[in-house]
């Protein structure tokens, strides 16, 4: 199963975080470690490290886990939960600067067919513009 | 001015400023509408009931360790981007002062040192800089008094200019930043709730405990 990059979807929304890890699901089925996190932690729309450590946990792949976010706290908060992973997971997970759906979708692709973490990231980091 | 800083006192301290936070929640929230999402009220409201829910503990710490308890709660209870935010803060500020004797009250250069090294730290993890709209611009404009000698009410002046002066700067960094130049003509609401704390922190030095703008 850890042969191939994790994808975490952290949004604002659970719902948004929900509805796009469906459509990666859809497109690449279970082989790739996938998992999603949206709220804040009172419920609200908004994000959570605490749940996002969680997430990265779910999808943990020796070969490292690309992030996917919305806006702007999910990013934040994205990389204050890697800065608290432990040491040797830190340098394995990134997060990809590229739109929430279309970037999960064509990282999970590359992921499937056995790309490294950079390859990963760069293919979805190509849906952004220069 | 008490040459001592016990838990007794630590244990003031944190209540009376998360109180004054939470006594704000719904300003801070009024602010945020007007430019952001909404919810800084409600967010910094949560993170500061959860620092009061573990008082005796953060307090019965020594300070350093108490203001990195304060920010790992702030990162993992907040939500928005001010948790990361402000518990970059509060977790540099604790490292900065990590030298300190137990039961030590911080002096004027150990203070300014240690808000300097957690500016820096914010500004990484926001990837921001004065003058872009946040809480930077009231903690930048504090550090520099509090480096330059002023007292109680001279940094709380400061604090309350340098929020006010927010109103007309345009936003770069977060949510705001999508208004563009809508978002011209509002106070950022992190730089009110920066506001809050150094006012309350300040009246509590200057002997006028809980007296904060």
């Amino acid at each position: 199963m850890n042969d191939k990059v994790g994808i975490v979807i952290v949004s604002h929304s659970p719902d948004v975080a929900k509805g796009a890890a469906d459509m990666v699901r859809q497109m690449v089925g279970n082989e790739v470690p996938l998992a999603f996190t949206g709220g804040d932690p009172g419920g609200g729309l908004g994000t959570s490290v605490e749940t996002i450590l969680a997430a990265i946990d779910r999808a943990w792949s020796e070969k490292g886990v690309a992030i996917l976010v919305d806006l702007g706290g999910a990013e934040t908060n994205s990389e204050m939960a890697i800065e608290m992973l432990p040491e040797d997971r830190q340098g394995r997970v990134v997060v990809c600067n590229a739109p929430i759906v279309e970037g999960a979708v064509m990282a999970a692709t590359e992921a499937w067919g056995g790309a490294t973490l950079d390859e990963v990231r760069r293919t979805a980091e190509e849906l952004s513009p220069a | 001015m008490t040459t001592t800083l016990d838990a007794a006192g630590r244990r003031a301290l944190i209540e009376t400023a998360a109180a004054a936070v939470i006594a704000r929640a719904d300003e801070l929230t009024a602010l945020d509408q007007a430019i952001g999402d909404g919810d800084h009220g409600l967010n910094m409201k949560r993170g500061f009931e959860a620092v009061l829910a573990d008082l005796d503990a953060i307090a019965a710490k020594p300070l350093p360790e108490g203001l990195k308890q304060i920010g790992t709660t702030m990162v993992m209870k907040v939500g928005g981007a001010s948790g990361p935010l402000y518990g970059t803060l509060f977790l540099q500020l604790g490292k900065s002062l990590a030298e300190l004797a137990p039961d030590a009250v911080p002096s004027r250069a150990e203070l300014a040192a240690a808000l300097k090294a957690a500016i820096v730290a914010v500004k990484a993890r926001g990837k921001s800089e004065v003058g872009q709209k946040t809480l930077l611009d009231v903690l930048a404009p504090v550090q520099a008094a509090l480096a330059g000698g002023a007292d109680a009410a001279a940094l709380t002046a400061c604090a309350h200019e340098a929020a006010a002066a927010t109103v007309p700067l345009k936003a770069i960094r977060g949510r705001a930043s999508f208004l563009g130049d809508r978002s011209i003509g509002h106070m950022d609401p992190g730089a009110r709730s920066s506001e809050i704390l150094i006012s309350t922190l300040a009246a509590i030095a200057g002997g006028n405990s809980g007296a904060a703008a």
